[in-house]
């Protein structure tokens, strides 16, 4: 079975101004050791999915409205959904068996602590070592996600360490408690490409080497054909579709994924080619919507698209999309 | 070396940021963000500037324009407005420009910025922000300036009546077509475009793109292309300019570039984006380390610390430009002995 199972998962914010259906209806599975990929644009939901998973809603003005999110845990399967948060046992997971790394190495990081403190404190208290032992274990991650003379940038502070560097540092955070899930929240964003192209490939080789599962967010989708397995296609709070990574890319079927595809410049479509950009904005997300969420931007909508909303199908072995023209 | 259609030339522009320490504030070093840099943009077409973050190519775009005082160089702007009856153009070094000279002169230089949140006036309206320049130079007033707002509002895809709403209205995509408007209002010859496409979602970015294409050719327009996104820089080029340290060390025509790159650190940095492909199991090159801080760089080539193909002479001594092939120059000692991956095409 797998190791992460999200079902119908809805996730509301009230404020003021009305609800936000941040996300609404979602269902995917993470299976063990492999990464799922999750795309989408600002506002599509992708990192609030990812917060709901870690029990990281404020609320309020966030609220889970339903759905499940069932995790294997030793054998056996529980709902993180009916955990308290702030309880005892969400907090043994958070952090020790679901870990997290944010786009903002620097925001992310305490600045008045060293990182080796900040390594030490999660693994003080997860895994329940002295203070000894875990410096020590401190110091051998540090060594295992490349950074040099991890003895001596232990006791550095983050402003200390380059961007590239800091975002390892969070990496050695993160898998210090060897946790079955890593859910990366566009981690390699904030780095140039030739950094970036650093840490994805040590995500890869930890990934093999940890044994984790690892939840990808990103918009970039030159980083979802390198580092992901299985895909998942968000937009308006919805997955519009799901595959393999192959089949998103040779076969994509959602018009949505089809103009994402089609927007971006890529080294492999001729210069001369005219980008065919997706048409208009993303809309308000706040209040209930009726039909389809990219309706107002798709180029194929048609009338049944403006009045009901289409469920996630499976229109071939492990394929699904969420539109009508699909059925 | 220049062609005879160049219309802005940078010759060995420098821009030093002295680092001060201690109570009285003395120099200790300097920080060379641009570093002896020379470059030019012919008349109508677009330059692209790629590097890391700081690599100066920001930098270098506010000194070509004044905003920044450059420590030396000229730069050479070829006026077409302001020739005199007769001549083609008005040659004039923008550096020693007096204050007059250069307020005249930014009507034909303009920029556009990457962020399009914090560089519009909150409490401006649209109509007030676009209209400005033309305000400011005298250019229109009253009916006419309306006029002339409403029409640079439709040529970038907005309406005439978002004239009276204000920036927070609009969408990352939306405020980056005001900020394009704003920039065009004067009629520029050239604009500096820093980063235009970096802040936006990626549906949005195509849009932008192809508007600042069309653009291009509506109005003549001539573009200096910043960005770190080198996808989008090859779509959008003619040339291609790679920045590493405050320096330039290759600069081709964008196929040439990309498909036969001299330098170790282009090939390096085109290897490193990442394709949109899933079959892609090309190899690519992992450079290692972060790039050296500008205030204490290496020795020799500054490249050489993670250059693979590194020899003693890199070492020791600072390679000079040269040219291989026509308009392909290169910063490096190996360039002639080396032959390096290009991209990988599919």
């Amino acid at each position: 079975m797998a190791l992460l199972e999200v079902k119908n998962l809805k996730t509301y914010f009230h404020i003021e101004a009305g609800i936000v259906r941040a996300v609404d209806g979602v269902t995917f599975t993470i299976e063990k050791e492999k990464t799922l990929g999750v795309v989408g644009e600002s506002g599509c939901g992708k990192s609030i999915t990812a917060r709901a998973i870690m029990g990281l809603i404020e609320q309020p003005p966030g609220r889970i409205e339903g759905g499940e999110i069932l995790f294997q845990r030793n054998g056996k399967v529980i709902d993180l959904v009916k955990l308290n948060p702030k309880g005892k046992e969400m907090r043994s997971i958070r952090g020790n068996e679901i870990a997290m790394i944010f786009q903002e190495p620097m925001t992310s990081l305490n600045p008045v602590y060293t990182i080796g403190n900040q390594i030490v404190e999660a693994i003080v208290l997860h895994q329940h070592l002295s203070k000894k032992e875990a410096r020590n274990k401190a110091i051998a991650m540090l060594e295992a996600v490349g950074i040099p003379s991890p003895e001596r940038r232990v006791d550095e502070y983050p402003h200390q360490l380059s961007g590239g560097m800091r975002q390892r540092a969070m990496i050695a955070m993160a898998l210090s408690c060897r946790p079955a899930l890593l859910i990366a929240d566009e981690p390699t964003t904030a780095l140039d490409v030739t950094i970036q192209s650093q840490v994805l490939d040590l995500m890869n080789e930890l990934r093999a080497e940890f044994k984790t599962s690892i939840m990808f967010i990103t918009h970039d989708l030159g980083v979802i054909a390198h580092m992901a397995d299985n895909v998942i296609v968000m937009y308006l709070g919805r997955i519009v579709e799901s595959a393999t990574v192959v089949d998103i890319f040779d076969n994509p079927r959602h018009p949505y994924t089809q103009g994402l595809l089609n927007s971006i410049p890529s080294f492999t479509v001729s210069r001369k080619k005219r980008l065919v950009p997706i048409e208009g904005i993303v809309p308000d997300p706040i209040g209930a919507r009726e039909g389809c969420g990219f309706e107002p931007r798709c180029p194929k909508a048609q009338e049944i698209c403006r009045s009901r909303v289409p469920g996630l199908t499976e229109i071939e072995p492990n394929h699904f999309a969420a539109c009508w023209l699909c059925v | 070396m220049v062609p005879h259609n160049c219309l802005l030339e940078v010759r060995n522009l420098k821009k030093y940021f002295p680092v001060r320490k201690g109570v009285f504030k003395r120099t200790v070093g300097s920080v060379k963000a641009v570093d002896d840099i020379n470059l030019h943009i012919r008349a109508g077409e677009t330059l692209g500037l790629v590097g890391e973050s700081g690599c100066g190519k920001t930098t270098a775009g506010w000194t070509i324009l004044q905003m920044l005082k450059p420590t030396s160089g000229e730069v050479i702007f070829r006026s077409r407005r302001l020739a005199q009856p007769g001549e083609e153009y008005k040659e004039l070094n923008v550096v020693a420009a007096s204050r007059k000279e250069l307020k005249n002169l930014r009507r034909d230089m303009q920029i556009i910025f990457q962020d399009p949140y914090s560089s519009l006036n909150p409490r401006m309206t649209v109509g007030a922000i676009v209209g400005e320049p033309l305000f400011a130079h005298k250019v229109a007033q009253g009916a006419e300036l309306k006029d002339r707002v409403e029409k640079l509002l439709l040529s970038v895809g907005l309406k005439s009546n978002h004239m009276n709403r204000f920036p927070h209205e609009f969408s990352g995509g939306q405020r980056q077509r005001i900020m394009i408007a704003r920039a065009l209002s004067l009629g520029p010859q050239i604009i500096i475009a820093d980063e235009p496409i970096s802040a936006l979602d990626v549906s949005i970015q195509a849009q932008v793109l192809n508007l600042l294409i069309d653009l291009q050719r509506e109005f003549s327009l001539t573009y200096l292309f910043i960005a770190h996104d080198l996808s989008a820089v090859r779509h959008i080029s003619n040339r291609v300019a790679v920045m590493y340290l405050g320096k330039i060390v290759e600069v081709a025509e964008t196929d040439e570039l990309f498909l036969n790159p001299k330098h170790p650190y282009t090939e390096a940095l085109i290897s490193a984006v990442p394709v949109p492909n899933p079959h892609y199991k090309g190899g690519r090159i992992r450079l290692e380390g972060d790039v050296p801080s500008p205030l204490n760089p290496p020795s020799g080539c500054y490249f050489h610390p993670r250059c693979r193909y590194a020899k003693n002479l890199c070492r020791s001594q600072t390679p000079i430009q040269q040219e291989m092939g026509k308009g392909h120059y290169v910063i490096c000692h190996r360039a002639e002995s080396l032959s390096l991956q290009p991209i990988w095409t599919g």
